[in-house]
């Protein structure tokens, strides 16, 4: 506790949770493409996730285990960001004059933007397709019909224009966190540390074209 | 060259300040930005007006004490610079140039450019120093150092203590300062001793004055000696080992 009381701490807690953060991320990302290998392949998935584990443990109580866990580490990562920048904002005095950053990045500039709008977007998200709550779900959903659901979610034009631009809001998000992590575990060293960048810019691609690609499928008339 | 200088004036800590236009001319390419504020200094003086206060002392980018932000820019537009060492050359004849103080809530203006960095001073009072007892020099070849080690803790010791990488930080962050002066003594056997405990003191006294790293890299392209933000990350590694493995932890 005393550790988390520290910046140095809290950045330390907001890279651990970045990397679980990042697994889920991924995670969801591949269970998501499973909606191109056919009919009832997504709905069956959802049904799995449902069962893991099963019977070593009762159905769903895996899956609201790795619930838990994602909440408590969105918590803590929203948390430590909360008071870093109130930190933050108490030790800085604005120049009067012009700035001019030499090698700060857009997305190093914006994480905070860009997390608070990915934030909301989740909630949205969730009750769009996980809640079924009217008026962010489509009409007619129903609960388990994933990949109806999904279609019919997408195949509003401005529903699938927030999922893209949420999804490129994201990637810049990742493309300094993922990298960032690395600074605040203290992970560092010349011998690897451009793999470091190009880590983060992998799998930022990674996220934002896997992502992205599923409302464009659905548009095009590919999926659904 | 004739340059039109945007320089900021404050009476004093509670002056509220603003800038000031000056027309300097017959400016030699050749001059360092303070030499030209020096000339500028002057006839400001023979006019009966109050002169531009702005700290400096070696004048060869080793003391640390001079160091303005110029167009918008820790030490201006050159890298590896500290102010003292740019010349005019840098800018063009009739470019109109702005000269601001560091600006941090830790680092209040005095006068002018001038900042107080006392800040500074309580984190290296916190543990940028060895405890070791004085008295005859120990047989130097009974400690060995690897060469490469040396180098690296070479490289922190470079730190001047200017005060760019606040200067420059979007947070107000001095964990470039504070990783540098640490780890010039942490990756020593001298320091090394007292590596965790020092670690942790210098860290939790840097959070009482400046802000937090969200690792724009903002403070190790400012830096006029190329200080590498590897530093920060194994500062922050120290700091979670102190946290967790140091016995004499408070």
């Amino acid at each position: 506790m005393e550790f988390y009381r520290s910046a140095v701490g809290k950045k330390w807690v907001m890279a651990v949770t970045g990397i679980a953060l990042l697994g889920f991320v991924l995670a969801h990302m591949i269970g998501n493409l499973k909606v191109y290998l056919g009919e009832g392949q997504l709905d069956s998935y959802a049904h799995f996730l449902r069962e893991l584990l099963y019977p070593l443990l009762p159905k769903t109580v895996t899956l609201w285990l790795m619930r838990t866990g994602l909440v408590i580490a969105f918590l803590l990562h929203i948390h430590a960001a909360a008071s870093l920048t109130l930190l933050n904002r108490r030790a800085n005095t604005a120049y009067q004059g012009p700035r001019d950053l030499a090698v700060a990045s857009y997305a190093s500039r914006t994480m905070r933007w860009s997390g608070v709008i990915v934030a909301v977007f989740l909630l949205w998200h969730l009750a769009d397709l996980t809640w079924g709550v009217t008026p962010m779900a489509p009409e007619g959903w129903t609960a388990g019909a994933v990949e109806a659901n999904l279609a019919a979610s997408l195949s509003r034009g401005g529903v699938a224009v927030l999922y893209i631009v949420a999804n490129l809001l994201l990637g810049i998000h990742i493309y300094h966190g993922a990298w960032s992590l690395f600074q605040s575990l203290g992970l560092a060293h010349p011998s690897y540390n451009r793999w470091r960048r190009r880590f983060a810019q992998a799998f930022s691609a990674v996220i934002v074209i896997g992502n992205v690609s599923i409302p464009i499928a659905v548009w095009t008339g590919w999926v659904g | 060259m004739n340059i039109t200088l945007r320089a900021w004036r404050q009476a004093g800590p509670s002056d509220e300040g603003g800038f000031e236009t000056y027309q300097v001319s017959d400016v030699s390419s050749d001059m360092s930005f303070l030499e030209m504020l020096d000339v500028l200094n002057e006839r400001l003086t023979v006019e009966g007006l109050e002169p531009i206060a702005f700290d400096s002392d070696c004048r060869e980018g080793i003391c640390g004490a001079c160091g303005v932000m110029i167009n918008g820019r820790a030490h201006g537009p050159q890298a590896a610079t500290a102010t003292c060492q740019l010349h005019m050359r840098s800018f063009r004849d009739g470019d109109t140039i702005t000269v601001e103080p560091w600006r941090a809530t830790a680092f209040q203006v005095i006068r002018d450019l001038v900042v107080d960095r006392s800040a500074f001073d309580r984190i290296i009072e916190a543990g940028g120093f060895i405890t070791v007892a004085t008295g005859s020099a120990p047989e130097a070849n009974l400690t060995p150092v690897p060469k490469e080690t040396a180098e690296t803790a070479f490289d922190a010791a470079a730190c001047i203590g200017c005060g760019a990488c606040v200067a420059a930080c979007p947070n107000s962050a001095a964990q470039l300062f504070t990783a540098a002066k640490a780890s010039h003594l942490n990756l020593l056997p001298q320091g090394g001793a007292e590596r965790y405990a020092r670690t942790e003191r210098m860290v939790d006294t840097m959070e009482r004055f400046f802000g937090s790293c969200t690792n724009h890299g903002e403070c190790e392209a400012a830096c006029p000696k190329q200080i590498s933000i590897d530093f920060i990350a194994m500062m922050n590694r120290d700091y979670v080992k102190a946290k967790l493995t140091n016995r004499g932890s408070a």
